[in-house]
């Protein structure tokens, strides 16, 4: 049983203090500032009064901004969904695996994840880009069979695949796919496997035992799977700036644009909220979801 | 690799959940890896090659690493980083140990915000917290500059231990809810105080929690970009900064070679970390053992 903090209070203060201070200090405030500057309007260059005006929210109703939320929005879950699709079977080959080849399958999803984010979209520039390996090697198979088709097939145009909206889906996918394989892992693992084998025994395929059997007992495992991987990747900055044209900006991108180069502060701190929000409210949803879940369970 | 050795020593056909031995997911398997592998594989292959394009292998070089190590500027933010990563992690696994350690062990007032509090660096979306940070140095805390090494990285130091500590936290409650308190009481019974009971029961029973959650923070302040590129001044390059502008510019074997080396550095770290929490550690809390 928890001890009351009077117990010891000397040894609770101290070691509140330092966690809490920084967590209000250079957490809170930070934020809490960004939080007024929304309601803030720009007073000359440098300084930003706080007005309580709600212009700065209705600004980013405006085009086209609408349109960049809802492509942000897309494309993250567009990301999230083939997470899924390509996730979910790596979890379920994983999670009835040997133990010995259990470990080194985790451990192998594990370490692009630790790998830079900066380094793994670099490495992904140098595959896509113009010059880059996939196009090298399509140039020398059309190459190939041009030469059997004696030049039937004309001259060689290289595929676009950098600096577009398939690029940042691709890279989002690459660089989110442990994040969901590993939350997946987890729920697959806890499973009570009789029930599996229960439902293949009484002549059940794979498949319909995935569907019936699988998915809604590891639904609330699934969800936040889910969550994992959209949140981050609504708020990727990096992916689409990078790897994207431009036509595939993203909130972030945008949210970057109002503190740097466009300058306007209130904007920009609207907009961010505006996206922290969103994470919230995705979040409330999971926690509904969940407790539906334990309801039914009970 | 794994899934096709154990196909081999085994002839009978797979059970009904023994999954990786049936081969349409084995494909997969191999695809997925083919995925997360080939791109970074390749970047590494091509720090070795000799030709400036990066594209046609023209035979293996050590120039571009020579290259990487000359330059003065790679080789100061790649100092910069490890220097921060330091720094932020000593930090974070105390502050992060003390928040766990509170949550765990005491009854307070306000204890469901405080646990809520500390969730929300983990969920909030880096660009938000970038910018917060961009304004309170700004505004609230503006950080002196022609500070001497290491004082100038303080600022970034700051942020990293504000988005580190939180995760810290919650990998020592994940040890600490396998922690018999009757074992601190018999402690205190015995004579020892407060403090003493925390510091030769409790810490030691954490400690693996430590290291781990020192490594997280320790690749977490390494990997981060976002938060550091709105943090920095324009005079404090750190490693993922200064790759992000030689990206921005072209794509050099120089950058495939100083990317290698954080790579190489990663990967050692992650094996170091296994090696610490013994070989379970990756199954921790599955596995075998509980079935």
């Amino acid at each position: 049983m928890e001890q009351s903090w009077r117990q010891a209070k000397t040894i609770f203060v101290t070691m509140i203090s330092a966690p809490l201070f920084w967590l209000v200090f250079f957490f809170f405030i930070p934020l809490g500032i960004v939080w007024l500057y929304s309601f803030g309007e720009n007073r000359g260059l440098i300084d930003i009064a706080f007005t309580g005006t709600w212009s700065n929210y209705a600004h980013a109703l405006d085009d086209p901004y609408p349109g960049i939320f809802w492509k942000s929005i897309w494309i993250a879950g567009l990301t999230t969904f083939l997470c899924l699709v390509i996730g979910f079977p790596v979890a379920l080959a994983i999670t009835f695996a040997p133990d010995k080849a259990k470990s080194w399958l985790l451990l192998a999803v594990m370490l692009p994840f630790w790998t830079n984010l900066l380094i793994r979209t670099y490495a992904l520039i140098a595959v896509l880009r113009t010059e880059g390996y996939v196009n090298m090697t399509y140039h020398w198979l059309f190459d190939m069979t041009n030469k059997v088709a004696g030049g039937a097939l004309g001259d060689f145009t290289p595929l676009a695949l950098l600096h577009n909206n398939f690029s940042v889906v691709f890279g989002l996918v690459f660089v989110n796919l442990p994040f969901m394989i590993l939350p997946l892992y987890s729920t697959l693992d806890r499973m009570d496997r009789s029930l599996l084998e229960a439902s293949l025994d009484l002549g059940a395929g794979h498949i319909s035992t995935l569907f019936n059997v699988v998915v809604p007992l590891a639904g609330a495992g699934i969800m936040s799977g889910i969550l994992i991987t959209f949140i981050p990747a609504l708020g990727s900055y990096l992916t689409p700036d990078l790897l994207g044209g431009p036509d595939s900006q993203m909130i972030a991108n945008i949210i970057e644009s109002q503190f740097k180069r466009a300058n306007n502060w209130p904007f920009g701190a609207a907009l961010s909220f505006i996206l922290v929000y969103l994470t919230f409210i995705g979040i409330a949803l999971q926690g509904l979801i969940e407790r539906k879940d334990k309801g039914r369970a009970a | 690799m794994t899934s096709t050795t154990a196909a081999k020593v085994r002839k009978i056909p797979p059970g009904p959940l023994e999954y990786l031995r049936r081969w349409p997911l084995q494909a997969w398997l191999v695809l997925v890896g083919i995925f997360l592998y080939a791109p970074l594989v390749s970047l590494m292959a091509f720090s070795f090659n000799d030709s400036k394009r990066n594209i046609v292998w023209q035979g293996f070089t050590l120039k571009y690493y020579v290259k990487a190590l000359n330059n003065d500027s790679l080789i100061t933010a790649f100092g910069n980083s490890m220097t921060i990563a330091l720094c932020s992690t000593v930090i974070s696994v105390v502050i992060g140990a003390m928040a766990a350690i509170v949550l765990w062990r005491f009854r307070f007032v306000g204890k469901t915000a405080f646990n809520a509090g500390l969730a929300i660096p983990i969920v909030v979306p880096e660009i938000c917290m970038g910018v917060g940070m961009l304004v309170f140095f700004a505004k609230v805390l503006p950080w002196p500059h022609n500070l001497p090494w290491p004082l100038d990285l303080g600022n970034i130091i700051i942020a990293h231990v504000s988005f580190s500590f939180p995760f810290v936290a919650v990998v020592v409650r994940a040890r600490l809810a396998s922690f018999n308190r009757e074992l601190e009481e018999a402690a205190k019974d015995l004579g020892a105080s407060e403090f003493r009971a925390l510091m030769d029961v409790v810490v030691p029973h954490i400690q693996p929690s430590l290291i781990a959650g020192g490594l997280l923070a320790f690749t977490l302040s390494l990997d981060d970009f976002v938060i550091t590129f709105f943090t920095a001044g324009p005079d404090t390059i750190t490693f993922p900064v200064k790759v992000y502008s030689m990206v921005r510019f072209s794509v050099t074997p120089e950058v495939n070679a100083a990317s290698t080396i954080l790579i190489v550095i990663t990967v050692l770290l992650t094996f170091l970390a296994l090696k610490f929490q013994g070989s379970g550690a990756l199954t921790a809390g599955h596995g075998a053992d509980d079935k």
